[in-house]
């Protein structure tokens, strides 16, 4: 969509905070309007013509991964050859347990350094970037432990994710009146998203008086302070409670509304078939498969990642007790390499 | 069942060694002095001797000029030998007897000299014609408080420094003494912190308790003998060794168990080791006052001459337990069921707790082993350099600068890091200043930290 | 017992310059630990470094102590700096082992024998108070009589050693109510959160360094001009720990905490140090000499001191008045 890609904003750093900000101008839990002129149905459409195998390239990619490699000591913890994100959709990212996902999601973000690799976000490297600068780009992310600051109101705690605050230099910091009227703007753009994630009665609550679910929505709504236009949510509902899973649906669905981009990590496949667009798998570090939700389930490679090459042979009792004995003989070799 | 039993069963036999090797180990120590004693009447007259060093509060520098052109080795006689300090002000004179000695004793008391170098130079004039000596000066720097040896080797080879490698080896003889104890102090806090996180600043403490328990069996009323050698002092770093655990059980029962019951966080228990620090130490100064002490045995112990290198037998003694020690302990972490559960703890408690491991037993002995490896540190600090009621206090840096080096919580790295700080303090007193010994191995730490965060032995972490 | 004495004595204390003194350099320390999470257990490098330069400036120079003061404070942002780069990325136990080490590094180097030509070694240096007291505005004893009474140094002293400490607790207030403080706090909470925010923690946190390492170098000035030398006596590692008492004492992350706490440490210390000397002196002492002489009485206080901090982060991790729930630091 080339028209899309002129629409958007120049490449300043700051470009997300320079944005005007069309949220606040929502009403408390009314729909958002578009933080970003992106025609969601046209992406979605896009993808329906994307083959389904692993690392294809997409029509309008956000996100593009090449080559990136990370071991620990002599485990490679991600090996992917190509990855693209398309712009606008919600992309699932699955796999099981030891994928690395997350360490995938550490490597695009900043938060750890590959072996090699490149990668790139709307066009611009992101090699070596540290996470601040990524964060700043516009590419946000959660975490599978939630991270909020315990000792620190929500309502301070959504002022915290704020981009581009002049009172967040020393010496300014010093003379109220310089950040006042714009730490004004951003408790009211705060006070917005709060109600909109129905936090707004725990405002002036510690946020480590939170549960497990509210700090979720907290933690998702701090990185909207951001202005982000892609946003990578680490399992959203790992810990959550039945009964907010909808409403958190929900709240992911409404980010695509609004024009931004969601590549997120799940275990849950309910989530996952309900509201992703795109389903990357990975299994070893590697990707191994793509496609829409129903594809990718009924796909025979990805249940074999899931349940292991042999799943559908019964097991004997030898080959159970081989199997044992192997994953000791890994345990065991993983105690001595970690000494 | 059977299995279990087998297991228990040889990790007490790795025990049983371990005190076994310990026992052989003190039992020459117990023999030497007895040995040394006996051989200093001898032949003094026919080889050039060493002088045998006095045990009293002042340093003497004990010297002797030997010609090495003739075998064995003949003492040269009459020699003017002068002991400048660091400002060139003379501050001691003598002549080399018969036996080709010397003694010049440091006026004041040893406090006075910890810390400072003297150069000892000869004069050349009074040298015997045709006699060249190797070196006409030796610069020494006064760590310890005892009298000082030093040997100026006379020959056909001209004058020209002793070689840096003589030179090195010597240094790095008192580099492995130290580096062995610091090791076993090391390793100590170093299982600790991998089992419980605990950053202990109150392990000082620990290697300091050592050191006084051995003092307090050597001041105890009588000599405790076997065969008619005396043992005390061995009796006493035996002594330590087991008080050391002792009070680790103490430490943790007492005051560390219960706040990890009560969740408290690691900075905050952080902050309370260094107030139990604080405490101990001036516990310590209270009971057992300020000044430096050393031990009724061994103060004084004549060197034997390996090549040019001086090595007293205390200090290959403390090497050689030292290093068995530091073997018997990898051992039983490495081999035994309690070793791999405790490694086990370290890498994950709470996985650890899942397989049925008892995590609290675990800390439990990893605070008495490790306790008493500390306690054995400091009574062998104790023998080699006296000791006072900070020793552990000093030295704490640098262990905690061995085990930072190492990687943080890992058994190897605390032992390779013990090693790379002992022998580079004494190394790198080849280049630089000896009073900045210290602040080299502390920079060193520095500059490691700088390239490789998570220690030479350590594993990066994963965020997320 | 003379409780009189006792009390006026430790009031004396207690509203003196050395209070004074560490008040300043918990302050510090409250920017580092209190409110950014930084465990800097080199507070005394800071003030070391800062003390030295004033007096040299004069002593080996022959230039003005006040151009030693900026000298001071210009050496303190350069440790701060050299200190950061290696250490701000490391984990927090890292961080206190290296900042303590690189403390001692500093105090071995200035006390070293090679340069007492210059520095004086152990002994230190003096001679140069002469310009401070110069314009002292004081020239009789201030106090309340029988109460409280300060000599004219020591009250001039203590007026421009009080006079920082509320300069420094406006500061810290001021900063610490505006966005900079909140992601200073953001990143004691959780650091990688506030990376994950687009704010480069790395230079907030040089930044509380720097800031917090000034507040120490004030302290070292004070501490100096307070004993018209300065030697490396001053600057041992417990220095900070005693630091670290005083904040405690008052409660971390609060702008006047280590106000209140250093007075009621010195307060403290200074009625055991009185207690124990008393009881323990005269021809027909409380205590008798073979279970305590005045040595060891003198060792009391700093018994008591490390009891007390056991104590006081065990069960009132809060410090004295703070409230529990608000606790900033890491102790639950």
């Amino acid at each position: 969509m080339p028209d899309e890609q002129q629409e958007r904003p120049d490449s300043s750093d700051e470009w997300a905070v320079a944005q005007p900000v069309s949220t606040t101008t929502a009403g408390p839990a009314g729909p958002a309007g578009p933080a970003f002129s992106v025609d969601v149905a046209a992406s979605k459409r896009a993808l329906a013509d994307v083959d389904h195998t692993p690392g294809v390239a997409k029509p309008d990619p956000i996100l593009k991964a090449d080559n990136v490699v990370r071991t620990f000591g002599g485990l490679t913890a991600v090996d992917v050859d190509h990855l693209e994100v398309q712009r606008g959709v919600i992309t699932a990212l699955i796999g099981p347990n030891g994928a690395g996902k997350t360490t995938l999601f550490n490597l695009l973000t900043g938060f750890d350094r590959p072996d090699s690799g490149d990668w790139s976000f709307n066009g611009r490297s992101l090699n070596r970037a540290p996470a601040y600068k990524v964060a700043r780009m516009g590419m946000v992310r959660t975490f599978q432990l939630t991270k909020v600051l315990s000792k620190l109101t929500v309502i301070e705690n959504m002022r915290v994710g704020a981009t581009g605050q002049r009172g967040e230099s020393l010496l300014a910091a010093l003379f109220a009146p310089l950040w006042r009227s714009q730490e004004t703007d951003n408790t009211e753009r705060a006070d917005g998203l709060l109600a909109r994630f129905l936090l707004d009665k725990k405002r002036e609550d510690f946020a480590g008086s939170l549960s497990g679910g509210q700090r979720k929505l907290l933690e998702m709504a701090r990185s909207l302070m951001t202005e982000p236009e892609l946003v990578m949510l680490d399992e959203p509902m790992a810990g959550v409670n039945p009964a907010l899973k909808q409403s958190l649906l929900g709240h992911v669905k409404s980010l695509r509304e609004e024009g931004r981009t969601v590549l997120f990590v799940e275990h849950d496949m309910d989530m996952v078939r309900d509201i992703s667009d795109w389903v990357v798998v990975m299994a070893q570090g590697r990707i191994v498969a793509e496609g829409p939700p129903d594809a990718v389930m009924a796909d025979p490679a990805v249940i074999d990642a899931y349940l292991g090459a042999h799943h559908d042979t019964e097991l004997t009792f030898e080959a159970e007790e081989q199997i044992l004995a192997e994953a000791e003989a890994e345990i065991e070799q993983e105690a001595h390499s970690n000494e | 069942m059977f299995i279990a039993t087998r297991r228990r069963s040889r990790s007490a036999a790795a025990l049983v060694l371990l005190v076994a090797v310990l026992g052989a180990l003190l039992a020459i120590l117990a023999a030497q002095p007895a040995h040394a004693d006996t051989s200093t009447a001898d032949d003094e007259a026919v080889r050039c001797a060493l002088v045998k060093p006095t045990d009293d509060d002042t340093i003497s520098i004990l010297g002797r000029i030997c010609d090495r052109r003739e075998k064995p080795p003949i003492a040269v006689p009459g020699v003017a030998v002068t002991v400048e300090d660091e400002d060139g002000n003379v501050i001691g004179e003598a002549t080399s007897g018969e036996d080709g000695t010397f003694v010049i004793d440091l006026p004041g008391t040893a406090i006075e000299h910890l810390g400072k170098s003297y150069t000892v130079a000869l004069d050349e004039s009074t040298l015997p014609e045709g006699t060249k000596p190797e070196i006409t000066s030796r610069t020494l720097s006064i760590n310890i408080d005892n009298d000082q040896t030093v040997l100026f080797p006379i020959g056909d080879v001209g004058p020209s420094k002793p070689s840096k490698f003589t030179e090195a080896l010597q240094l790095a003889v008192g580099g492995l003494v130290f580096s062995v104890i610091l090791a076993m102090a090391a390793l100590g806090l170093s299982m600790i912190f991998g089992t419980t996180g605990l950053t202990n600043f109150a392990h000082g403490e620990l290697v300091t308790f050592g050191a006084l328990a051995a003092f307090f069996v050597d001041r105890l009323p009588g000599r405790i003998e076997v065969g008619g050698a005396e043992i005390t002092v061995i009796v006493g770093v035996f002594a330590a060794f087991v008080a050391g655990g002792v009070f680790g059980w103490l430490n943790d029962s007492a005051l560390w168990r219960p706040l990890r019951r009560r969740g408290t966080g690691l900075v905050a228990m952080m902050i309370v080791s260094i107030g139990l620090s604080l405490f101990l130490r001036n516990i310590y100064q209270y009971f057992a006052g300020a000044q430096q002490r050393n031990y009724s045995q061994y103060g004084a112990v004549q060197p034997w001459e390996i090549g040019d290198i001086l090595l007293t037998p205390k200090e290959l003694i403390v090497i050689l337990l030292g290093a068995a020690v530091l073997v018997a302990a990898t051992s039983l972490l490495q081999f035994t069921r309690l070793g791999k559960a405790t490694r086990a703890v370290a890498d994950n408690p709470g996985l650890a707790s899942a397989t049925g491991i008892n995590v609290e037993r675990v800390i439990g002995i990893v605070w008495i082993g490790g306790a008493a490896l500390a306690g054995l540190a400091g009574a062998l600090l104790g023998v080699t350099q006296g000791f006072d009621f900070q020793i552990g206090f000093r030295i704490l840096l640098l262990v905690f600068a061995a085990v930072v080096l190492g990687g943080l919580g890992t058994i190897w790295g605390a032992i390779v890091g013990a090693f790379v700080i002992g022998l580079f303090t004494e190394l790198s007193t080849l280049f630089i200043d000896p009073e900045f010994k210290f602040v080299g191995a502390l920079l060193l730490l520095i500059i490691i930290l700088l390239i490789r965060p998570q220690g030479l032995l350590g594993r990066a972490q994963r965020i997320g | 017992m003379d409780w009189n004495d006792l009390l006026t004595g430790s009031l004396q204390q207690a509203l003196g310059p050395t209070a004074a003194v560490y008040c300043l350099a918990a302050i510090g320390l409250n920017i580092h630990f209190g409110y950014t999470g930084l465990l800097n257990f080199g507070q005394a490098g800071f003030m070391m470094i800062a003390g030295y330069a004033m007096v040299t400036m004069s002593t080996i120079w022959g230039l003005s102590l006040w151009l030693g003061v900026l000298l001071g404070i210009v050496l303190t942002i350069v440790f701060a700096l050299l200190l950061g780069v290696p250490t701000l990325r490391l984990r927090a136990d890292y961080l206190a082992i290296v900042t303590i080490a690189a403390a001692e590094i500093i105090r071995q180097v200035i006390s070293a024998a090679k340069f007492s030509e210059d520095l004086g070694g152990q002994d230190g240096l003096t001679g140069f108070i002469g310009p401070f007291r110069e314009v002292n505005p004081f020239s009789e004893p201030v106090g309340i009589e029988g109460v409280v009474m300060w000599s004219a140094n020591d009250f001039w002293v203590m007026v421009i050693g009080w006079g920082l400490v509320a300069a420094a607790c406006l500061i810290t207030w001021l900063l610490m109510r505006s966005p900079w403080g909140r992601v200073l706090k953001s990143i004691r909470e959780d650091e990688d959160a506030v990376r994950s925010l687009g704010k480069n923690v790395y230079a907030y946190k040089m930044q509380s360094l720097i800031i917090g390492g000034m507040f120490g170098a004030l302290a070292g000035l004070v501490v100096t001009l307070r004993s018209a030398t300065v030697g490396p006596s001053f600057f041992a590692t417990d220095v900070t720990f005693f630091a670290y008492t005083v904040l405690l004492i008052g409660g971390a992350a609060r702008v006047l905490g280590p106000v209140a706490g250093a007075v009621i440490f010195y307060f403290l210390i200074t009625v055991l140090d009185l207690f124990f000397g008393q009881a323990t002196s005269g021809a027909n002492p409380i205590i008798p000499a073979s279970i305590m002489n005045d040595t060891q009485a003198s060792l009391m206080r700093l018994i008591f001191m490390g009891l007390g901090l056991m104590l006081l982060m065990i069960f009132r991790p809060q410090g004295l008045f703070g409230d529990r729930r608000e606790l900033a630091i890491d102790a639950r």
